[in-house]
């Protein structure tokens, strides 16, 4: 649990997405949502549960297998002045949509020079364990970070869902909400009002002076663990949450690493030429020459997801192998260190459970 | 109506002319996909629809532009990437729009804007005012995936949009039986519910008519509706010369359908003074909006920074 509130009424993430989109659509006419599977009783891991019984077909739209014209017709609804959602119970399915986002979407606002704009949400959830494989775990962020015009943001808690979520819809533009799974059995105090959490804020979850840890959508959530076994052998890590990806706080965590000297990022993607490398580097750039940093970054594994555990055990950044990362980032010269077996057992997600 | 149309379609081809003489010039830096010899799919259709109708267009898309009545002066600014043109300077001639005449755009990625069409005619009827989206796209958009997936969608929901395929037989190069396993494109969109008309003729006034029963059908709330008009492009693919010298098309073909110039057949149809006033009027309007684009300022630099996020 990494609310920024201590007290109140706990939710899980994914109901703390559904409260957000029905109290918009609640609000505003113009918010509907569209996407495969929206309208079944799974209803995406119950992030839309209810929705269609409350707000009707018209405004909770079951797609046809048509992700690439589902986006373009989501672009020109909300050309049209309408707010659509259009949710994706697994972010690999956007590849099917980058047409649209890339070339039209991101575009619309600047092309016509202001005419337009295209107020979005994408919903995207990235798949792990239970041996999700190769086309069903991909982090995707990195690519949608790279395009101007488009707004990226990665919460890793229920509070923050529900305050993107809400943000998101009244965005005036396109806005990739990374979601994931793992992150759905999670709880946190969710204030039952409405309210927003502002985009390019990234927020200190932990205060600590030896390293800056940045930790991406669930590595947030693992850097947080990495945090706690090394609280025990009297290693301070400050941990940030970024929140938003685009745009990206840059100005929090370079703030941080002035004063820690030490920036480790932990992605939930792969690192080459993706969210790591880009708060690296800019973080790099801002305090060339200032003071000696030292910088290391993580993520998956440079390879493809495998399905079966005994390798995917390998293929993420665990609390494990961050606290030992960090460890040997701020105590270079001591012996390679692990936490405690047992320790680290406790500190892993265990809530959840297959078949999907 | 008969005025109408000649005057649209003598508009599109003089300023399509102006924009191809003064190309090589320089100061129009931006590739043009000229409509010159198919300007009367876009004139017979848009004449069936009303002003409050959102027309969207490919990167062929001038036709379109003007038949709608989108803005010539800002047109010919637009070209020359000019600070006054329809946006800017930022779209050039693949990317024009005029929304207060409720031209919706173009896209030089072909077919993306047939569900985009889609999604902004789902607007207009969740709106309730009985508007309808046009959506003009060539022979080449409707191999893509995304056409077949917007037809389906279009027809599930009952959308009203007009999809309107101006078959010109090529896509750049390519020749049609080089692409299509069978030619029955209207046979193949009628699977998904949607009526579909043939227009083969290439004569303006049966596209209007099929045009306008097709529009009836639509507003009466029944859903999309299609049509495939026959039409040639005179021009090459991108640019402003001819290029029967390349050796993938006959001159012969290009003949035969000025022969039936639809320009031409419809001027004749006028009295001849009234015909040269009218044209006398066009240059006049031509020549202004060269004049327009000329003086028009260069956008600041710090325009390239703008838009590109909505506030
Ligand atoms: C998705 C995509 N693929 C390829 C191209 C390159 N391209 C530009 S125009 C064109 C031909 C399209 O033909 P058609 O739709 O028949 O339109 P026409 O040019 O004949 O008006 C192609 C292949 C493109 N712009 N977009």
């Amino acid at each position: 649990m990494s609310s920024p509130i201590e007290s109140g009424r706990i939710l899980s993430y994914g109901d703390a997405l559904c409260e957000a989109v029905a109290m918009e659509m609640e609000r505003d006419e113009s918010v509907f949502v569209i996407g495969l599977n929206v309208t079944d009783h799974k209803a995406i891991l119950g992030s839309t549960r209810g929705l269609v019984q409350r707000f009707g077909p018209d405004r909770v739209i079951e797609s046809p297998l048509s992700e690439d014209a589902v986006t373009g017709i989501a672009t020109g609804a909300a050309m049209a002045g309408l707010r659509p959602i259009h949710v994706h119970i697994r972010m690999d399915f956007l590849m099917l949509c980058m047409n649209q986002l890339v070339n039209m979407s991101a575009k619309a606002h600047y092309m016509y020079n202001g005419q337009l704009k295209a107020p979005m949400v994408v919903r995207a959830i990235i798949g792990k364990s239970w041996g999700q494989g190769a086309q069903h775990s991909q982090a995707l962020h990195g690519m949608f970070m790279h395009v101007p015009g488009l707004k990226v943001v990665a919460p890793s808690n229920a509070y923050d869902a529900k305050g993107c979520m809400i943000a998101a819809i009244r965005d005036n533009n396109p806005v990739i909400f990374v979601e994931h799974r793992m992150l759905y059995y999670t709880d946190a105090f969710v204030p039952e009002e409405s309210y927003t959490v502002e985009f390019g804020k990234a927020r200190i979850v932990r205060p600590g002076d030896d390293i800056t840890v940045v930790g991406i959508s669930n590595m947030l959530v693992e850097s947080l663990r990495a945090q706690e076994l090394l609280a025990e052998i009297g290693i301070s890590a400050e941990v940030i949450d970024p929140i938003s990806l685009a745009p990206l706080d840059m100005d929090a965590i370079t703030k941080s690493v002035r004063k820690t000297g030490r920036l480790l990022v932990v992605d939930n993607a792969w690192t080459s030429t993706g969210a790591s490398a880009e708060i690296l580097a800019g973080v790099a750039e801002r305090l060339g020459g200032e003071r000696p940093i030292m910088v290391s970054r993580m993520g998956f594994a440079p390879t493809t997801c495998p399905t079966t555990s005994a390798l995917e055990k390998g293929f993420y950044p665990t609390p494990v192998t961050i606290a030992s990362r960090i460890h040997r980032m701020v105590r270079p010269d001591a012996a390679v260190w692990e936490p405690d077996a047992g320790h680290a057992e406790m500190a892993y997600q265990l809530k959840f459970r297959g078949p999907f | 109506m008969v005025e109408d149309i000649y005057r649209s379609l003598r508009l599109i081809r003089r300023t399509e002319e102006e924009v191809a003489r003064l190309y090589p010039s320089d100061v129009i830096k931006s590739p043009i996909h000229l409509s010159i010899g198919q300007e009367f799919v876009s004139v017979g259709v848009i004449g069936a629809v009303g002003d409050d109708d959102v027309v969207s267009a490919t990167y062929r898309g001038h036709a379109a532009y003007i038949a709608k009545g989108g803005d010539l002066r800002r047109f010919m600014a637009e070209m020359y990437g000019k600070a006054n043109g329809c946006a800017g300077g930022k779209a050039g001639s693949m990317h024009l729009i005029d929304m207060e005449r409720n031209v919706l755009g173009m896209s030089a990625v072909v077919a993306t804007t047939i569900p985009v069409s889609v999604g902004y005619a789902m607007a207009l009827k969740r709106e309730g005012r009985g508007r309808i989206v046009v959506c003009f796209f060539g022979d080449g958009a409707s191999e893509e995936g995304v056409f077949s997936e917007s037809l389906n969608f279009a027809s599930l929901h009952k959308i009203p949009v007009l999809f309107v395929c101006e078959n010109n037989g090529y896509a750049i190069h390519a020749r049609i039986e080089e692409r299509w396993a069978n030619e029955a494109l209207s046979r193949r969109v009628e699977t998904f519910g949607i009526p579909a008309r043939h227009v083969a003729d290439g004569n303006v006034f049966s596209i209007r008519k099929a045009a306008e029963e097709l529009v009836g059908y639509i507003r009466a709330g029944n859903g999309p509706a299609f049509m495939e008009c026959a039409a040639y492009r005179w021009r090459e693919h991108v640019g402003p010369n001819e290029d029967y010298n390349d050796g993938y098309r006959e001159r012969a073909a290009l003949e035969a359908w000025q022969a039936k110039d639809q320009m031409e057949v419809v001027g004749a149809m006028l009295d001849q003074g009234r015909r040269r006033t009218i044209d006398a009027g066009i240059e006049e309007m031509i020549a202004d909006a060269v004049q327009f684009a000329d003086a028009g300022p260069w956008p600041e630099p710090e325009q390239l920074y703008a838009h590109v996020f909505a506030d």
